[in-house]
C-alpha cells in the first residue's frame, strides 16, 4: 500500500493536482536519506581535509561576485551600449532609406502642395478674415486639432497636480511644510539687483506677450507663443519676488477659474461653429476688415482664451514644481 | 541614394536626430536623459515637418499688401502641424519631468532599472 | 440633416468640458458629473446608432465650415457608432464597479482629478473612433494616454508610479513612430484626411511611385500602435501598468484604452492605405507572428505568475495577441473576428479586474494565489463574476470567448497558408488559458473546511450589480452573436 503512494506522489497527475492547487512540490524524502547516510562516511574523514575546499570555492565565489560587480557589470554596460548604437544606427538607416526616396526639398510639384494648401493661400483671407494664414488654419479650418491641443495641455497640467500637488487641506501634513521649508532656500532675500531688473522686464516682457496674443491673427504668434511669453514674465516676477506677493493676484483658484472660464468659451464657441458649419447654417460672427485687430471672428477671443490658459498653465507647472502649490 | 540624400538634407538631419532621440529614448537608463531624448526626437519630427513646407524662394505665409497668389508662399499646413505638435511635446515633457520628480523624491535616483529594483523590494 | 446626427461631435466636446468642469468640483459632485456624463454619451451613442442602422449608410459630419479636402471631420458608421456604445458601457460598469476603491486608494482632495482623466480618456476614444483626420487621431492619441497616465499613477505607490513611468515611456515611443509615420504620409500624398489620403495612396500603388516610403510608412504606423496597445515584443509595461492600479483604472486600461489605438489601427488599415495595399505588403503577416508569438508567451507568463492581478494582466498580452493575429490574416473574415474579439475581451476583462478586486478584498487584500482558498464563498457574486470571465476567456461555449475563438477558426479556413499555424497555436493558447483559469476557479471554490467567514469587507450593492450586468454582457454576446457579427460584417463594409 505505501509503496503505491509513493508511487502517486511521484506521477504527473499528482503533480499536476498539486499545481492547479498551487502547492509547493513536497520535499522528496529519499533524496535525504541518503544524504544523512553521506555525512556518516564524511564524518570519519578530519575536517581540516575540507578547509582547503572550502577556501577555494569561497575563492572562486568571491571571484565571480567580484566580476559580477566589477568586470561583469562593466562589460554589460558596455555591450548595452554597442547594442544601442547598433539599434540607433539600424532606426536610423532604415528611415534614411525612406527619406532618400521621398520627394526633395524645396520643391514647389511636391504632392504636399496641392490644392489644400493653394486654398488656404488663395481664399484664406477672405474666408476666415485672418492676415495669418497659418493662424486662420489652426483656428478655423482645422479647428478640431486646435480644440484637443489645448486640452492636451490642460490634462498634462491636471497629471502634474495629481503627481506633485500637496494637500493643503490636511491637518499636520509634514511633506507640506517640508516642501515649504524647502522652498526658502529658493525664496530670493531681497536680491536687489534681481529686483531692480525684474521691475524692468516684467512688465515690458508681459505687454510684449499680450501684443502677441492680440496680433495673432495679424503677424506671427498666436496664443500659445504669446501665452508662453507672459508665463515666462510671471516666473521671473515670481523668482525676483516671491511667493508671498505672487499670491497677492495668483493662487490656485484664480488657475482654475481662468482655465475653466477659457477652456469653457473655446469649447462653447466651437461648438456653435462646427454646429453652423455642419447643418448648412450661417454663423453670425462679423469677420470683420481684414488686418483691424477687432477682426477674423472668433479668432481673435479664441486666441485671448488660449493664452490665459498657457500663460496659468506655465506658471502653474514651475509653481508645483518647485513647492507642490501655487 | 546619396544625391537624393544630399537634395532633401533638412530631411535626413531630422531623421538622423530622429534616430538619436528614439535610441536614447528606448535604451538610456537615466530618466533625466530618456526625457532629453524625447525632446530630441519631437523636434527632429518638427524639423522633418518644417522641412517639407518649405518651398525655395517663398514668403512665410502672412498675407502682404495683399498679394494672395499661391507663388508667393509657402505651405502653410505642416507650420500648422508644427504648432499643434509643439504644444502637445511640452506637455507630455512636463508630465515625464512631474514623474521623475516623484520617483526621485522616493527613491533617491534616476535609474530606470535601478528603481524599478527598489520598488519590487519595497513591496516585499 | 437630422439632431441625431450631431450627437457624436457634441458628445465629445461635452466630454472635454466635463473634464474640465470636474476639476474645480468637489469630489462627489465630480463624481456625479462624471457618471452622468457616461450615461449621457452611452444613450447619445445607443440614438445614434439606431440612426445609422435605419439609413443603412455612415455619414460624414464637417467640423466647421469648410468640405472635405479643406476641413476637418468625422466619420459615423454601425460599427463606429456600436463602438462608442460598447466604451460607454464597460467604462460606466468599470467605474461602478471601483467605486469603492476609488475612494480608498485616492487622496480625497485629488479624486476629482480621477474624474477628470474618466471624462477625458472618454472624449477621446470618442474621438479616435469617429474621427476621419489623421492628425486628429494623433492629438487625440496623446490625450489618450496622457490621462491614461494619469490613472494609473493616481494611485501614487511607489509600484504604480513605476509602471505609469513605464507606460510613458513606451507609449511616447509608439506615439514619436506614429508621429514620424504621419508626417511621411503627409508628405507623399498631400493630406491628412483620411478618404483623401487613401484616394492618393491608391493611385501612388497603382502606379508604383513611393512604393518604397509606402512600405516603411505601414511598418512605421502599425508599429507605432502595436506598441502602445501591448502587442508582444512591446509588452513589459502592461503587468506592472495594470498590475498596480486601482481596479477601475486596471479595467479601463485593459479593455478599453489599448483597444482604442486597435480601432485606430483597422480604421488606417481599411480607409487611410487600403486594404489590398496593406495585404499586398505583407505588413499583415509580421502582425500574425507577433500576435501568434503573443499568445502563447502570454500565457506562458501568466501561467508562471502567482499574484491574481498581475496573472489576469498577463492575460491580456495573450489576449491582444488574438486580435493582432485576427488582423494579420488578411482577409475580412479575420478582420470581423478581431473586432469581435474586442468587444469579447472588453467584456470579458473588466469583468476579471472588477471581481478579481472583490475576492481580495474579501481575503483581506491578499494578492498571492495561495490565500486564495475559499474566498469564492466569501464573496459571491464576485467569484460568480470571476468565474464568468475566466470561462469566457478560455472559451467555453455560452460565453463570448467561444464564439470569438470560433470565430478565428473560421476566420482562417480562408487564407490556405495561415490556417495550419492558427489553428495549432489556438489550441496551444486555450489549454494554457484553461490551465490558469480554471486552475484559479478551482482554488476559489475550494472549501477551507472551516465554517465561510463573512467578507472582512462589504463591497456594495454598485459592485454587484455592474459585476452582474458585464457578466449578462459577455453572456448575451455569447449566445446572441449573430446580431453582433452581421453589425460588424455591415459595419466593415461600411467602413471602407
Amino acid at each position: 500500500m505505501s509503496k503505491l503512494r509513493k508511487d502517486y506522489e511521484t506521477t504527473l497527475w499528482y503533480r499536476l493536482l498539486c499545481f492547479v492547487n498551487g502547492e509547493e512540490k513536497p520535499q522528496e524524502e529519499p533524496e535525504e536519506q541518503v544524504r544523512v547516510e553521506e555525512d556518516k562516511t564524511i564524518a570519519i574523514v578530519p575536517e581540516d581535509i575540507w578547509a582547503p575546499v572550502e577556501e577555494d570555492k569561497r575563492q572562486l565565489y568571491d571571484m565571480y561576485r567580484h566580476w559580477t560587480l566589477g568586470r561583469g557589470m562593466k562589460l554589460f554596460h558596455r555591450l548595452y551600449a554597442v547594442f544601442a548604437v547598433f539599434i540607433c544606427a539600424v532606426i536610423i538607416g532604415t528611415l534614411l532609406y525612406t527619406v532618400s526616396y521621398l520627394p526633395s526639398f524645396g520643391d514647389a510639384h511636391n504632392p504636399d502642395n496641392n490644392e489644400v494648401a493653394a486654398r488656404y493661400i488663395e481664399k484664406g483671407l477672405q474666408e476666415t478674415g485672418a492676415v495669418n494664414i497659418v493662424t486662420g488654419m489652426i483656428l478655423d479650418y482645422r479647428a478640431f486639432d486646435t480644440l484637443g491641443e489645448s486640452h492636451v495641455l490642460f490634462v498634462a497640467a491636471a497629471a502634474v497636480m495629481i503627481l506633485l500637488r500637496l494637500d493643503k487641506g490636511k491637518k499636520g501634513n509634514q511633506a507640506q511644510a517640508a516642501a515649504e521649508e524647502n522652498d526658502r532656500i529658493y525664496e530670493p532675500k531681497n536680491d536687489a539687483i534681481l529686483q531692480k531688473v525684474a521691475k524692468v522686464l516684467v512688465p515690458p516682457i508681459i505687454i510684449f506677450g499680450i501684443y502677441v496674443i492680440l496680433n495673432g491673427h495679424l503677424s506671427p504668434g498666436g496664443g500659445f507663443s504669446g501665452g508662453a511669453i507672459i508665463g515666462a514674465g510671471l516666473i521671473l516676477y515670481l523668482n525676483a519676488f516671491g511667493f508671498a506677493k505672487t499670491e497677492r493676484f495668483f493662487t490656485y483658484k484664480t488657475y482654475k477659474r481662468i482655465s475653466i472660464a477659457a477652456l469653457g468659451f473655446y469649447a462653447l464657441s466651437k461648438s456653435y461653429s462646427f454646429y453652423t458649419g455642419a447643418n448648412h447654417l450661417e454663423s453670425f460672427i462679423p469677420k470683420g476688415t481684414p488686418g483691424a485687430i477687432l477682426s477674423s471672428g472668433l479668432i481673435l477671443p479664441l486666441n485671448i482664451c488660449v493664452g490665459m490658459v498657457v500663460a496659468c498653465t506655465m506658471y502653474g507647472f514651475y509653481a508645483v514644481f518647485r513647492k507642490g502649490g501655487m | 541614394m546619396f544625391t537624393a540624400l544630399w537634395n532633401n538634407v533638412e530631411a535626413t538631419v531630422a531623421i538622423i536626430l530622429f534616430g538619436i532621440g528614439f535610441t536614447n529614448l528606448m535604451l538610456n537608463r537615466n530618466m533625466i536623459k530618456k526625457i532629453i531624448g524625447f525632446d530630441i526626437m519631437d523636434s527632429a519630427i518638427y524639423l522633418f515637418l518644417a522641412a517639407k513646407g518649405y518651398i525655395k524662394g517663398r514668403q512665410a505665409p502672412i498675407v502682404v499688401n495683399g498679394i494672395q497668389d499661391v507663388e508667393a508662399y509657402i505651405n502653410p499646413v505642416p507650420a500648422g502641424l508644427v504648432l499643434t505638435g509643439i504644444v502637445v511635446s511640452v506637455s507630455v515633457s512636463a508630465l515625464m519631468l512631474a514623474l521623475t520628480i516623484r520617483l526621485y523624491r522616493r527613491y533617491h535616483t534616476l535609474d530606470i532599472d535601478e528603481i524599478t529594483m527598489l520598488s519590487r523590494k519595497e513591496e516585499k | 440633416m437630422e439632431f441625431v446626427q450631431n450627437l457624436p461631435f457634441f458628445g465629445i466636446v461635452l466630454a472635454l468640458f466635463s473634464g474640465v468642469l470636474c476639476s474645480i468640483l468637489k469630489r462627489k459632485l465630480a463624481r456625479a458629473v462624471c457618471l452622468g456624463l457616461v450615461m449621457a454619451e452611452l444613450i447619445a451613442s445607443f440614438l445614434v446608432l439606431l440612426f445609422v442602422l435605419r439609413t443603412g449608410e455612415s455619414y460624414v459630419y464637417m467640423m466647421g465650415h469648410f468640405p472635405a479636402p479643406w476641413g476637418n471631420e468625422i466619420r459615423v458608421g454601425i460599427l463606429e457608432a456600436f463602438t462608442a456604445l460598447f466604451f460607454c458601457a464597460i467604462m460606466l460598469l468599470s467605474i461602478l464597479g471601483g467605486l469603492k476603491h476609488i475612494e480608498e486608494d485616492l487622496e480625497e482632495s485629488k479624486e476629482n482629478l480621477f474624474y477628470t482623466m474618466i471624462c477625458l480618456l472618454l472624449s477621446s476614444l470618442l474621438a479616435l473612433v469617429y474621427t476621419n483626420d489623421l492628425f486628429t487621431a494623433y492629438v487625440f492619441v496623446e490625450i489618450n494616454t496622457i490621462s491614461a497616465c494619469g490613472l494609473i499613477v493616481i494611485r501614487q505607490t511607489g509600484r504604480s508610479l513605476v509602471g505609469g513611468v513605464k507606460y510613458m515611456i513606451m507609449s511616447l515611443l509608439g506615439s514619436g513612430l506614429f508621429l514620424i509615420g504621419l508626417c511621411m504620409i503627409y508628405d507623399i500624398t498631400g493630406h491628412l484626411l483620411m478618404s483623401n489620403i487613401k484616394e492618393s495612396i491608391t493611385e501612388l500603388a497603382a502606379t508604383g511611385e513611393y512604393a518604397e516610403p509606402l512600405t516603411i510608412i505601414i511598418a512605421l504606423v502599425s508599429v507605432g500602435l502595436a506598441i502602445k496597445s501591448a502587442l508582444f515584443p512591446f509588452h513589459s509595461w502592461l503587468p506592472d501598468t495594470y498590475g498596480f492600479s486601482t481596479p477601475a483604472s486596471s479595467a479601463i486600461m485593459s479593455s478599453l484604452v489599448s483597444k482604442g489605438y486597435i480601432f485606430l489601427l483597422i480604421k488606417i488599415i481599411y480607409r487611410v492605405i487600403g486594404f489590398d495595399v496593406i495585404v499586398s505588403n505583407r505588413i499583415t503577416n509580421v502582425l500574425f507572428v507577433f500576435g501568434l508569438a503573443g499568445m502563447i508567451i502570454g500565457s506562458l507568463n501568466a501561467l508562471k505568475e502567482r499574484d491574481i492581478r498581475r496573472m489576469v494582466a498577463y492575460s491580456s498580452v495573450a489576449q491582444i495577441g488574438y486580435i493582432y493575429m485576427g488582423i494579420g490574416l488578411g482577409t475580412v473574415y479575420g478582420m470581423a473576428a478581431a473586432l469581435f474579439h474586442i468587444y469579447s475581451h472588453a467584456s470579458g476583462k473588466s469583468l476579471l479586474f472588477i471581481a478579481q478586486s472583490g475576492l481580495t478584498d474579501a481575503n483581506g487584500g491578499k494578492k498571492s494565489l495561495l490565500d486564495m482558498k475559499g474566498v469564492g464563498f466569501r464573496n459571491k457574486i464576485a467569484g460568480l463574476g470571476f468565474t464568468v470571465g475566466s470561462l469566457s476567456m478560455v472559451g467555453i461555449p455560452l460565453f463570448a470567448g467561444f464564439i470569438s475563438k470560433y470565430n478565428f477558426a473560421t476566420a482562417s479556413m480562408y487564407s490556405p497558408h495561415k490556417m495550419l499555424a492558427t489553428l495549432i497555436v489556438l489550441a496551444i493558447s486555450t489549454v494554457l488559458n484553461a490551465m490558469y483559469f480554471l486552475r484559479t476557479v478551482i482554488r476559489i471554490y475550494t472549501p477551507t473546511g472551516e465554517a465561510a467567514k463573512p467578507a472582512e469587507s462589504k463591497t456594495g450593492p454598485s459592485f454587484a450589480v455592474a459585476v452582474a450586468v458585464m457578466a449578462l454582457i459577455n453572456i448575451a454576446i455569447g449566445t446572441c452573436s449573430g446580431p453582433v457579427m452581421e453589425m460588424i460584417e455591415r459595419g466593415l463594409w461600411m467602413f471602407s
